[in-house]
C-alpha cells in the first residue's frame, strides 16, 4: 500500500497531490512541468515536502504533522534516475554491489548479483566501467543497482526518456520482467503515453502540480478529458485487451480476438492463445454512421457514442462502446456535426491495420484485472 | 631536510585543506567570503610578512605558540616544525583552491543516487566524492609541494635560516650565494632541486592518471 499526500511550493509552482493505492506497476503520468519529479524526489526522500505525509507498507517515511522525516539512505527505496547516475569510477560490478553493501545483502555466492544481471541482460558487462556502456545498457545496469539494494519499493524517474526508440524497445521486455518476476511495487515517472499503456496497472495523472486522476490505468485510458491533444500529447488512446488467435504468414498478419470483435493487425511475434495489451490511438480511429463498404481498412467494429468530449478548438475526442471494449476517436467538430453524432448514436468505428504503434503492445498481463480491483482511487 | 619540511606540510595540511574546501564549496553561511579571504591572504600578502605574522602569533610568546607548547610540547619557532608550518601556510590556499575547485565539478545527482542507495553522508564522501576528486586533490597537494619547496620569505622571517635545523633548500641555496666560492654548492643544490621538482611532477602526473583514469581503463 502505498499512501502519498503531500504539497510542495517551488517559486511559482505548487505541488499538491493525495493518493492511495495497491497497485504493483504505478504510474505517475504528466507533461513537462507538472510534478511528476517533484514528486518522486520527494518519496525518495531527496528534498522534504512543506507539509504532508508518506506512507509506504505501513512504515511513515513523512509525516510532517508529527515532525517525522526519514533521510533517503535509511529509506530502503530502490531510484533508477532518467541519466543513470552510475558511478564513473566503478566497474559495473562495483556499481551493482554499491547498494547490496550498505543494505548488508551482499551474498558471497553471487547467486542474487547473478540472477539479476541475468533478468536485465547485464551479466556480459560485469567488469566494464560505465563509460564503455551504451545508453540502453547503462539504464539496465542502473535498474540492477536499485534492484539489489533489496528495495521496498523501486521508484523509477523516465529512465527511458533519454534514450532513442530502438533502445527503448530494448528495455521495455526487461521493465515488463521486473513487474512480474521481481516483486517488486514499482513507482514510474513518465510523460509517455506509450510506455505507461504497455507497463502500469495503476495510474496517477498529473497536472501542473495537482491530481488529475488516481485508478486503474485500463479505465483511465477510456476517459477522453484525461489525455486531452490541447497539452500536446498526440498519444491519446484506448488500451484493448486482446488475444491472439491466428498468425497469417501469407499476408504477414495476426489476427487477435477482442470483446469489440476481431482485429487484423501486421505480424506480430507472439505465439497464438497469447493475450497482450494494446493502445488504439484517437487519430488512428474514423467514425462512420453506415458500415463502410469497399474500404481498405480491415478493423470495422459496431458500436454506439458513450460520450463525447469537451468541443472547445476544432477537434474532439468521443469515446466509442465496441459490445462493451472502448475505442476512442479524434474527430474535428465539423464531422460530429455533419454525422449528426450523439451520445447513444450507433456509429462504426474503423481502425486502419498498419497505423498501430507496435511501442505500446505489452504482454505478461494476465493478472492485471485482478490486480485492479485492488486499486483504489481517492 | 626541504623534503622533510614539505612533505610534513603537506600532509599536516591535507585534512584541514579538504574540510576548507568543502566548507567553501558547499555550505553557505554568514562570513564564507571572510574565511575565502583569510584562506588566500597568504597568496598575496608579501611572504615577510605572512612570516612577521607567523612569528608574532606562533613564535614562544605568541598566543598561538604558548597554546601548542603548552598542551602537547610542541613548538615552532626556530624549529623545523616552525618552517613546516610556515610552507603549509603559504601552500595552503593553492591546496584548498585546487580541491575546491573539483569538489564544485562533482556531479552533486551521484551523491544523491548514493543516498538512494542507503549510503549515509560520511559513506557517500569517502566511496562516491573523494574518488571523484582524487585528481583535483592530488593536483591540490603537488601545488602545495612545490610552493613549500620553494618558500623562502616566509620561513625565513618566521623560523630564521639554522644549518640543520630550519635551513630549507633555497636558504641554503641564498647562503652559498653569499658567500665566496659558494657558486659551486649552489649549483649542486639548485641540480638537486630540479631533480626532486621534476620527479614530484612526474610522480603527480602518474598518481592522477591512476585515480581520474580508473574510470577510463577498461579492465
Amino acid at each position: 500500500m502505498i499512501e502519498v499526500a503531500v504539497s510542495q511550493k517551488l517559486g511559482a509552482f505548487a505541488l499538491d497531490v493525495d493518493f492511495k493505492t495497491d497497485g504493483r506497476f504505478v504510474a505517475l503520468f504528466g507533461h513537462s512541468g507538472s510534478g511528476k519529479t517533484t514528486l518522486i524526489n520527494l518519496i525518495a526522500g531527496l528534498t522534504r515536502p512543506a507539509r504532508g505525509r508518506i506512507v509506504i507498507d505501513g512504515e511513515t517515511l513523512v509525516d510532517t504533522a508529527r515532525g517525522i522525516f526519514v533521510p533517503a539512505c535509511k529509506r530502503r527505496l530502490g531510484m533508477v534516475f532518467q541519466e543513470g547516475r552510475l558511478f564513473p569510477h566503478l566497474s559495473v560490478k562495483q556499481n551493482l554491489l554499491y547498494g547490496a553493501w550498505f543494505a548488508g545483502a551482499v551474498d558471497k555466492s553471487g547467486a542474487e548479483l547473478a540472477r539479476v544481471a541475468v533478468l536485465l541482460g547485464i551479466d556480459h558487462l560485469l567488469t566494464r566501467y560505465p563509460n564503455r556502456l551504451s545508453g540502453g545498457e547503462k539504464q539496465r545496469v542502473a535498474i540492477g543497482r536499485a534492484l539489489l539494494a533489496s528495495p521496498k519499493l523501486l521508484l523509477m524517474d523516465e529512465p527511458l526518456a533519454s534514450l532513442d526508440d530502438a533502445r527503448k524497445l530494448e528495455i521495455m521486455p526487461y521493465l515488463e520482467r521486473l513487474r512480474d518476476e521481481a516483486g517488486i511495487p514499482i513507482i514510474y515517472v513518465s510523460h509517455s503515453v506509450a510506455e505507461v499503456a504497455r507497463l502500469s496497472d495503476t495510474l496517477v495523472v498529473l497536472s501542473a502540480g495537482k491530481m488529475r486522476a488516481c485508478g486503474p490505468t485500463l479505465d483511465l485510458m477510456q476517459h477522453v478529458d484525461l489525455f486531452p491533444a490541447a497539452e500536446g500529447s498526440d498519444d491519446a488512446g484506448a488500451l484493448i485487451l486482446a488475444t491472439v488467435v491466428q498468425q497469417d504468414n501469407g499476408y504477414g498478419l495476426t489476427k487477435l480476438s477482442s470483446r469489440a470483435g476481431e482485429w487484423l493487425m501486421p505480424r506480430l511475434d507472439v505465439p497464438e492463445g497469447r493475450q497482450v495489451r494494446m493502445q488504439i490511438k484517437a487519430r488512428d480511429v474514423l467514425i462512420a454512421a453506415e458500415r463502410p463498404d469497399g474500404m481498405s481498412a480491415l478493423n470495422v467494429f459496431r458500436g454506439v457514442v458513450a460520450e463525447i468530449g469537451a468541443t472547445d478548438g476544432a477537434s474532439v475526442e468521443l469515446r466509442v462502446d465496441c459490445m462493451g471494449e472502448t475505442l476512442i476517436a479524434r474527430l474535428t467538430r465539423y464531422s460530429v456535426e455533419r454525422l449528426q453524432l450523439a451520445v447513444g448514436a450507433p456509429v462504426f468505428a474503423i481502425v486502419k491495420s498498419v497505423s498501430f504503434d507496435r511501442r505500446t503492445l505489452g504482454s505478461g498481463w494476465q493478472d492485471l484485472r485482478a490486480s485492479d480491483a485492488g486499486a483504489a482511487a481517492e | 631536510m626541504s623534503l622533510l619540511v614539505a612533505t610534513v606540510a603537506v600532509v599536516a595540511s591535507l585534512p584541514f585543506g579538504l574540510a576548507t574546501a568543502w566548507v567553501l564549496a558547499r555550505r553557505e553561511f554568514w562570513g564564507k567570503s571572510l574565511l575565502n579571504g583569510i584562506v588566500h591572504l597568504p597568496l598575496v600578502l608579501p611572504p615577510v610578512v605572512t612570516g612577521y605574522l607567523l612569528l608574532i602569533s606562533f613564535g614562544r610568546k605568541g598566543p598561538a605558540g604558548q597554546f601548542f607548547e603548552q598542551c602537547c610540547g610542541l613548538v615552532f619557532s626556530f624549529r623545523w616544525t616552525g618552517a613546516a608550518l610556515a610552507c603549509a601556510v603559504m601552500g595552503f590556499p593553492l591546496m584548498v583552491r585546487a580541491i575546491r575547485l573539483s569538489l564544485e565539478s562533482v556531479d552533486r545527482r551521484l551523491e544523491d543516487a548514493a543516498g538512494t542507495l542507503g549510503a549515509n553522508p560520511p559513506w557517500v564522501f569517502l566511496t562516491v566524492t573523494l574518488p571523484l576528486i582524487a585528481p583535483g586533490v592530488i593536483a591540490g597537494m603537488i601545488l602545495c609541494f612545490a610552493r613549500a619547496m620553494g618558500e623562502f620569505g616566509a620561513t625565513i622571517t618566521f623560523v630564521s635560516n639554522i644549518p640543520g635545523e630550519t635551513q630549507t633548500l633555497p636558504s641554503a641555496i641564498y647562503t652559498f650565494t653569499q658567500v665566496p666560492g659558494g657558486d659551486e654548492g649552489a649549483l649542486r643544490l639548485t641540480l638537486v632541486s630540479l631533480v626532486i621538482s621534476m620527479g614530484a611532477l612526474i610522480a603527480s602526473e602518474w598518481l592522477a592518471r591512476r585515480a581520474g583514469g580508473a574510470g577510463r581503463i577498461a579492465s
